[in-house]
């Protein structure tokens, strides 16, 4: 199951990397660009389950206790966790 | 008396270990570089380390496991995984603690900054307000700082330093934006927890330019909330912080040290130390105390 992981960074929290990138695309050219923000993502593999299947519900939890105790910082960071290939038998 | 036993924590990517071990060294304590493993017990009988053995931990600068994820993040993770019961009771027997820069960011990821009255990052119930971000340029500073000593006397590393009194030091870090989270919005809040840190008497340094007002960027390299470059925890025994004490241990590491050599400045100890080094002498001062008693 393979399942990705966003982390963002929290409103109200200042992003130099987006406003810096923003800066240099306006000077490129891109007027348009209003807001550019930096986003962080991990690709997960994690192995099949025993038995009937996978519990997705359960995989997901344990991601997101990955997030809360390494991949994000909950001071600053949002997450997201998105499953993008499940394997179904 | 006995000699005082640094252990100077070591992984992939620290790289300030030499020279701190050096300016502990130099001072006649016993520094020895540990890697986290010896500590963990992945290693032989011989390679062993207790860290009840020592009596200073110190988390050197550096970008500790490629500063991957978050600066910091990795080894926090794995110092508390393998290592938090012998790290609470490091810290219940009142064994001092030094995070320097990649320390710093360390020691806040494991929630032991600004300490667990204010809650441990991640446990329940507790909630870390503090972290260590992407200065506000967005790039690496590495240049000297003036951080001025603000502590009332809590902080064991800073002894022997007159409250007021500015200390010039390099800092070298990307990560370093002393952040505090507001927790509706409100930028009063941020301020009320500054209070709180500022009556506990847990501000130890913040960034002044050279006539010792505090002032924004370059003087503060990162655009740390309220200019503070370092903290301790509520009783003192930890202290991080961003600039570098062990790369201002000698006078001649510091940029300016023709110049004023040849204006004749300082007195003949200046000419030879620099200012990292009163915080170095004042825990060795505090360690020898405790020992004592």
């Amino acid at each position: 199951m393979e399942l990705n992981v966003t982390i963002k960074l929290k409103r109200g929290v200042a992003d130099p990397e987006g406003e810096n990138t923003k800066k240099a695309l306006n000077l490129l050219g891109f007027r348009d660009v209003r807001s550019v923000k930096s986003l962080k993502s991990f690709r997960i593999e994690v192995e099949p389950g025993e038995g009937e299947g996978e519990d997705e519900e359960k995989v997901k939890q344990e991601v997101e206790e990955m997030c809360r105790k390494l991949l994000a910082n909950p001071v600053i960071h949002d997450y997201e966790i998105e499953v993008v290939k499940s394997e179904r038998r | 008396m006995r000699t005082p036993k640094i252990c100077i924590l070591r992984i992939e990517g620290t790289n300030c270990e030499l020279e701190t071990s050096f300016a502990f060294t130099r001072l006649g304590a016993s520094a020895e570089i540990v890697h986290l493993k010896q500590l963990t017990g992945a290693v032989n009988e011989r390679e062993r380390r207790n860290l009840k053995d020592y009596d200073l931990l110190v988390i050197p600068g550096g970008f500790s496991s490629g500063d991957y994820i978050r600066a910091g993040a990795i080894l926090a993770a794995r110092i508390k995984g393998a290592l938090g019961a012998e790290i609470a009771d490091f810290i219940e027997n009142g064994s001092p603690i030094l995070g320097i820069c990649n320390g710093f960011q360390v020691l806040v990821e494991m929630g032991l900054l600004p300490g667990p009255s204010f809650g441990f990052a991640h446990e329940k119930g507790a909630i870390q307000r503090v972290a260590l971000t992407t200065n506000d340029s967005a790039r690496f500073e590495c240049r000297p700082t003036f951080i001025k000593h603000e502590n009332r006397g809590k902080c064991v590393f800073t002894g022997g330093i007159e409250k007021g009194s500015i200390l010039k030091m390099p800092c070298a870090h990307a990560e370093g934006k002393f952040f505090i989270a507001e927790q509706e919005g409100e930028w009063g809040e941020v301020m009320e927890y500054i209070q709180l840190l500022e009556e506990s008497d847990q501000i130890v340094f913040r960034y002044v330019d050279p006539e010792g007002n505090y002032a924004p960027y370059p003087w503060n390299p990162n655009g740390s909330v309220y200019n503070i470059a370092g903290i301790c925890n509520p009783e003192g025994n930890i202290l991080g912080l961003m600039p570098h004490p062990e790369r201002a241990f000698y006078s001649f590491t510091d940029s300016e040290w023709s110049r004023r050599k040849r204006k004749g400045e300082g007195k003949k100890e200046d000419t030879c130390f620099g200012d990292g080094k009163k915080i170095f002498e004042s825990v060795l001062n505090y360690i020898s105390k405790k020992s004592y008693l």
